[in-house]
């Protein structure tokens, strides 16, 4: 039964084993109605695992999931109804119309062929779809076919979304313009649990994020705290002639007041600042009264490898489980 | 189509007024199947061109050296040409859900609220139609080559009838294989090792006084054999020399065939919606 006051999703130490590994090794975390919760880890962290459990396509082996308040284990069909998945490899189906894949998920939501009809031509117009509606799915782009399948979670309006690593796969523009859909949809009240390996992608998005790593939560908090915890912005300088790194360095820590860090091998030196712009051009006057010859220069955001490497004090061991799905 | 951009929106009925059933679920799938057949005529070869080929092959390049006592092996092979194609019928269900499986498709089917074995259901009705496209070109291609129905309307619709029958079982068979084996090549390469002999160790093509012994004995009682006698049987064609003291199953080529059709149906189907339930936990 649905009690209207429970957080849309409740996960309490969920554990999913294939063979020895552990996918999840005790994995615990709720999403309050309402809010996005953003699942970030690297490859094989166990996010599949977890978004595959909470959408009744697997099972757990210990532990207790509950979605708008319906045990998954117990009511898998009662959660169906409720929620719309779009899995980590837009799964549309390629010899349908976009509109036929849209009026056949209605269908099997049991909302008849009419409203299914009326639904699937209101999502097409709210996703850009029309004129491509008539055309077979596989013809689509990258960044089409995953707004078909965003589209596609909705046609119920369910309560739940689940989106497994939305953006993955996708070149920077078509990112960005289903990052605007996706935003469109989180401020309009959605409840979605998304998974993404970037950092940038959750904190755009997500009101708090879960940092997952070999199936376990190691970290959770909204962008802000996380990203103060990580240390925010660096500037970073390339430079032609590696004798000149350490000058670089020296000129870094004079400009931002940071201890900078230097790359031998990447001839380049970085280091925390929250100056923003600012401190690049004053960087980059500074190297030209100089004369240093320089590469690149720039401010990058903190990635998620940052976020582990604070976190954990490693980088993202290469050596992850990886994830089987079935 | 634009006029829904100002209508105000889509209501859809809340959850607990939504109600579906197992026969409306399947025919969603059946006709997502059905779209895909005719969207992709090049994976219907199967049952158009395949089935004419070996009738002209047969018909004309091995036909002139078997011979067939008591008649013309043209109207001899019409029967067997009709059971093999129908076995081969269980590919193109097991190759459309193994492909289902591997690009996604059931996973999403999965996170609906749709009946249970109603994507089952949906591929085995879409294939059972699909069935009758090879038994229709089939019969005006052999009455082309020189088959023809001897033996009246009545038991000539018979013999269709339990071409439909077998294509079921066969079609339970193939969605067995569809739902246990991991690719649509491990189909294609499990399937050809295994169906294709057993089609060619029976009356297909040859009567089977010419088999030698244990071949014989094993044709006697494969069901290819029986479904080939008994379309033989209803449709009034040769069916070549038995020879001395036939097996049971030739002499009642119709209910033995019956027999396995029930007995295919009742052990696949129920494995195969169990090993589809039970794929979940994976």
């Amino acid at each position: 039964m649905t009690t209207p006051t429970s957080a849309a999703i409740e996960v309490h130490d969920l554990v999913k084993r294939y063979g020895d590994k552990a996918a999840l090794d005790g994995v615990s975390f709720d999403v309050p109605r309402g809010t996005v919760c953003g699942l970030l880890g690297p490859n094989g962290a166990g996010k599949t695992t977890a978004v595959r459990i909470l959408t009744t396509l697997a099972e757990a082996d210990a532990g207790v999931a509950t979605v708008a308040g319906i045990d998954v284990a117990a009511d898998p069909a009662g959660v169906r109804r409720r929620i719309g998945l779009a899995a980590q490899d837009a799964t549309v189906d390629g010899l349908l119309t976009g509109r036929e894949n849209l009026i056949m998920i209605g269908e099997l939501h049991h909302l008849g062929r009419r409203t299914s009809q009326a639904r699937a031509d209101e999502l097409l117009t709210q996703f850009d779809l029309v004129d491509a509606g008539g055309r077979l799915a596989k013809t689509y782009s990258g960044g089409m076919r995953r707004r078909l399948d965003l589209a596609a979670t909705l046609v119920a309006r369910p309560e739940i979304l689940f989106l497994d690593e939305p953006t993955t796969g996708l070149d920077p523009r078509a990112r960005n313009e289903l990052w605007d859909v996706l935003e469109t949809l989180v401020g309009d009240g959605a409840t979605i649990l998304l998974t993404t390996q970037y950092l940038e992608e959750a904190d755009r998005l997500a009101d708090d994020i879960v940092v997952v790593d070999r199936g376990r939560v190691i970290a959770r908090g909204d962008a802000r705290g996380l990203k103060r915890q990580v240390g925010g912005a660096q500037a970073f300088v390339t430079v032609i002639d590696p004798a000149r790194l350490g000058a670089v360095a020296d000129m870094m820590q004079r400009v931002t007041g940071a201890e900078p860090g230097i790359d031998p091998e990447g001839r380049s030196v970085t280091v925390p600042t929250e100056g923003g712009p600012r401190v690049i051009s004053q960087l980059a006057d500074a190297l030209a009264d100089a004369g240093v010859e320089v590469e690149d220069i720039g401010l990058r955001q903190p990635s998620l490898d940052d976020v582990f490497l604070t976190l954990t004090g490693e980088h993202i061991a290469d050596d992850a489980p990886v994830e089987v799905p079935s | 189509m634009t006029t829904t951009s100002v209508a105000a929106p889509v209501v859809v009925p809340p959850v607990a007024e939504r109600r579906g059933n197992f026969l409306a679920d399947s025919w969603v799938v059946a006709r997502r199947s059905l779209i895909h057949m005719r969207r992709q005529p090049e994976a219907l070869a199967d049952a158009t061109l395949q089935p004419v080929m070996f009738v002209l092959l047969f018909a004309y390049v091995f036909g002139g050296a078997i011979a067939v006592d008591g008649g013309d092996y043209r109207e001899f092979l019409m029967g067997g040409i009709f059971a093999q194609t129908i076995v081969f019928g269980a590919f193109g269900v097991a190759i459309a859900l193994a492909s289902d499986r591997t690009n996604g498709a059931i996973d999403r089917f999965r996170s609906l609220p749709m009946a249970r074995g109603a994507v089952l259901g949906g591929h085995a009705a879409a294939n059972l139609l699909r069935s009758l496209i090879p038994i229709a070109l089939m019969s005006v291609c052999g009455l082309i080559v020189g088959w023809r129905i001897n033996d009246g309307f009545g038991k000539a619709v018979g013999g269709f009838a339990l071409m439909i029958a077998f294509s079921f079982a066969m079609i339970w068979v193939g969605v067995l294989m569809g739902t246990l084996l991991p690719s649509v090549e491990a189909v294609q390469g499990v399937g050809f090792t295994t169906i294709f002999p057993v089609t060619f160790i029976a009356s297909t093509f040859v009567p089977i006084s010419t088999l030698p012994g244990v071949l014989r004995t094993i044709a006697e009682w494969n069901p290819v054999t029986s479904m080939s006698e008994a379309l033989r049987q209803l449709f009034g064609n040769p069916s070549g020399d038995f020879g001395a003291d036939p097996a049971w199953s030739l002499q009642h080529p119709v209910a033995y065939t019956l027999i396995w059709i029930v007995g295919i149906v009742a052990v696949c189907a129920p494995l195969a919606i169990r090993a589809y339930q039970r794929s979940v936990a994976g």
